[in-house]
């Protein structure tokens, strides 16, 4: 029973690490389908998960924070796209300045509004995302009823239901957020009129203006749609992944999820299972360091690379081909 | 017809760009609520007001001339080289291995030995990168991303289970022996009644840099590869009509650029920490964006642009230590001037380039 509640938990904090790849993964996904290369998710997340732990810990409501690191998250995409569609500039450069603006202004701001050290104050009670208890799951609620620890009521219990307490129960309203986004991404890109186009634009600009559809109207929703979610990416990081902000706290999670919207070669359901598993990788490395496989040890730092280097290999072609939308990276210019 | 000037191009557009982000830079300042002015004054006596602070200011633009240089010669094949920072670490690595594993018996031997190492090293990584691009069209730039990342973890299981000494509990290297110490500055130009750059780390780095700015500029536009490089970056189609072969200039393309990364190992990892730490670079890598961006990838800009921003770095240390600005400031201007040198430039171009139209119009 031991090792099988030690996987359940490593598979739970797997859900929980995989969130913030996912969303930031998803936010991706729509910028990069639109033909906008995005290497800023990175910046995006940590500007959100500084301002959604500084607005929930000043007004105490952890749904302000997060209205407030959508909107910051919301005003780099504003940039970003400022930058990339309307003034034709390099995306990439584009998206360097702003992961350097967002790790640069979060302390700074931080730093003048809390003195704290670029950290904002620890968040407790309304200031967070509480845990969702389903029925009949065990929770912190059934520990404090009995007196008894959950991991001893945990391993009283059947497998089915340890299962369904640590794996489907006990997140935050942003876990299931994050995984609904998934089915509802792949209807909204393969099954909408919207979608459509912006699958379009990202392949064949000049298609879609002939159309007689804005190219710079799809791409700037497409970015807004990539700031919303990077934006509930951070405020989760911040707000219920732990309590507070602090310095650099994305630690390349932008960068992973990236690695998994190129490991997912650009699809949905695909980025889930690439999410999931860059997911697993992180939780495995945070619990047991070196892995000792019979006399050969794998160290911990091979789990940090695993996800780049997957992503080479994937990148270089061995492992299937990962073609980008064709349009990606190209400003579009309308022919006069 | 040019639509502008030379030296609007050049020196206009980058002055403007910069004015914008110093702008930008001032008004930050302001809204955390500190003034300006007196930042600005408190930077320049810092950074340049004593050869103490300019010991700091040229060993950080030392850094910066050699990751700068590297973005350069890979922007003028068209490429966007984002792994200086891992190719500096392994730089670094290469470096440590040289110096710890040989008896020198003078440092110029092993500084030489110690160039060529840290070539060679940061070279290799930019190796693979390159052949993905060059061979099989993986975008270099993600490419790069990710092996920044590699290298991080492969450097710190070295430093940790590999290079560390035994009983020590810092993951860095044992300190370099005392025969491969570089000469600083300080011992370098200090006279027995006068001593200057006391305690600085600028050495003797700063003169291999300069150097490189000079390799850089003759292998760009007075060599045969340097022609094939720029025009490759105008054209691959022209460049592949001239018979040249886009594989081999990406490939030594981004072999130069990961050897002039790797190369900065010889200033902060052989001439200032004097053995190998995790994250020696500091950034440098990133930073060569910037610069290289701002000195327009020539090589005597990216030197200018260098001395700036090794002033923004000292400058922004004695600003931390005197205000309660962060050091973080220097990260955010660094941003500012990658934004408008690099992502925006369309925004000072076109104005600009109406400008000029407008007046050639009204003389002719």
């Amino acid at each position: 029973m031991d090792f099988f509640l030690t996987l359940i938990q490593v598979l739970d904090s797997t859900i929980r690490l995989a969130t913030p790849l996912l969303l930031a993964c998803l936010a991706g996904l729509y910028s990069e389908r639109a033909g906008i290369f995005d290497i800023g998710l990175e910046g995006k997340m940590l500007m959100s998960a500084f301002f959604s732990a500084a607005v929930a810990a000043v007004t105490g409501s952890v749904w302000l924070g997060l209205l407030a690191g959508i909107a910051a998250s919301l005003v780099l995409s504003a940039l970003h796209g400022f930058a990339s569609i309307t003034f034709r500039g390099n995306q990439l450069i584009s998206g360097v300045a702003i992961n350097f603006l967002a790790s640069g202004m979060t302390v700074l701001v931080a730093q003048s509004w809390f003195k704290q050290g670029g950290r904002t104050p620890s968040l407790f009670g309304e200031g967070r995302f509480e845990s969702a208890e389903f029925p009949y799951a065990i929770g912190p609620e059934d520990a404090e009823l009995t007196g008894r620890p959950v991991s001893e009521l945990m391993s009283d219990t059947n497998a089915l239901h340890m299962a369904y307490s640590e794996l489907l129960s006990g997140h935050s309203i942003l876990v299931y957020v994050a995984f609904l986004m998934v089915p509802l991404t792949w209807w909204i890109l393969f099954r909408t009129r919207f979608g459509l186009r912006l699958r379009a634009v990202g392949e064949n600009p000049a298609a879609v203006d002939t159309a007689g559809v804005s190219v710079v109207g799809l791409r700037y929703a497409a970015v807004a749609i990539c700031g919303v979610l990077c934006g509930i990416a951070g405020a989760y990081l911040a707000t219920a992944l732990q309590a507070g902000f602090v310095k650099e706290m994305t630690a390349g999670r932008g960068f992973i999820a990236l690695a998994a919207l190129i490991f997912a070669k650009w699809r949905p359901w695909h980025a889930m299972w690439a999410c999931l598993l860059f997911g697993l990788l992180q939780a495995v490395a945070l619990r047991f360091q070196n892995i000792d496989l019979g006399g050969v040890v794998i160290p911990v730092q091979v789990m940090d690379a695993l996800p780049y280097i997957l992503t080479v290999v994937i990148l270089a072609g061995f492992v299937g081909k990962a073609i980008p939308p064709r349009a990606g990276g190209e400003p579009y210019v309308k022919e006069r | 017809m040019e639509k502008m000037p030379k030296w609007a191009d050049v020196v206009l557009i980058p002055v403007i760009s910069l004015l914008l982000a110093t702008i930008l830079s001032a008004l930050v300042i302001l809204a955390i609520g500190e003034d300006p002015i007196e930042a600005v004054n408190l930077m320049v006596t810092g950074a340049l007001g004593s050869t103490y602070g300019w010991g700091y200011t040229l060993y950080y633009a030392t850094n910066f001339i050699f990751t700068g240089l590297a973005v350069a010669v890979a922007f003028h094949a068209r490429l966007f080289n984002i792994g200086g920072e891992g190719q500096a670490m392994l730089g670094g690595l290469g470096v440590a291995i040289v110096c710890l594993s040989v008896p020198w018996p003078h440092w110029t031997i092993a500084l030489l030995a110690a160039c060529a190492a840290s070539m060679i090293f940061g070279a290799a990584w930019a190796a693979i990168p390159a052949y993905l691009q060059a061979k099989r069209g993986s975008h270099i730039v993600i490419t790069t991303i990710m092996f920044n990342f590699i290298a991080a973890a492969f450097l710190n299981y070295m430093l940790v289970n590999v290079m560390r000494p035994q009983g020590s509990q810092d993951p860095a290297t044992a300190r370099f022996p005392e025969a491969v110490h570089l000469p600083t500055f300080q011992s370098m130009f200090s006279s027995a009644e006068n001593i200057v750059f006391r305690g600085a780390p600028a050495n003797i780095s700063f003169f291999v840099a300069i150097l490189a700015c000079f390799v850089v500029w003759a292998l760009i536009w007075r060599t045969r590869l340097g022609y094939e490089i720029r025009a490759y970056g105008h054209s691959e189609t022209g460049a592949v009509y001239a018979g040249i072969s886009p594989v081999r200039i990406t490939i030594i393309a981004m072999l130069i650029s990961g050897a002039l990364a790797g190369l900065m190992a010889i200033n902060n990892v052989m001439g200032e920490a004097e053995r190998l730490v995790l994250n020696a670079t500091e950034g440098a890598g990133f930073i060569g964006i910037a610069v290289a961006l701002m000195g327009r990838s020539h090589p005597f800009g990216v030197f200018l642009a260098a001395l700036l921003f090794g002033f923004l770095y000292q400058g922004g240390a004695e600003l931390a230590l005197w205000t309660s600005i962060p050091r973080e400031l220097i990260v955010v201007i660094q941003a500012l001037v990658i934004l408008f040198t690099g992502a925006l430039d369309n925004m000072v171009r076109m104005p600009l380039e109406k400008l000029f139209m407008a007046l050639r119009k009204g003389s002719a």
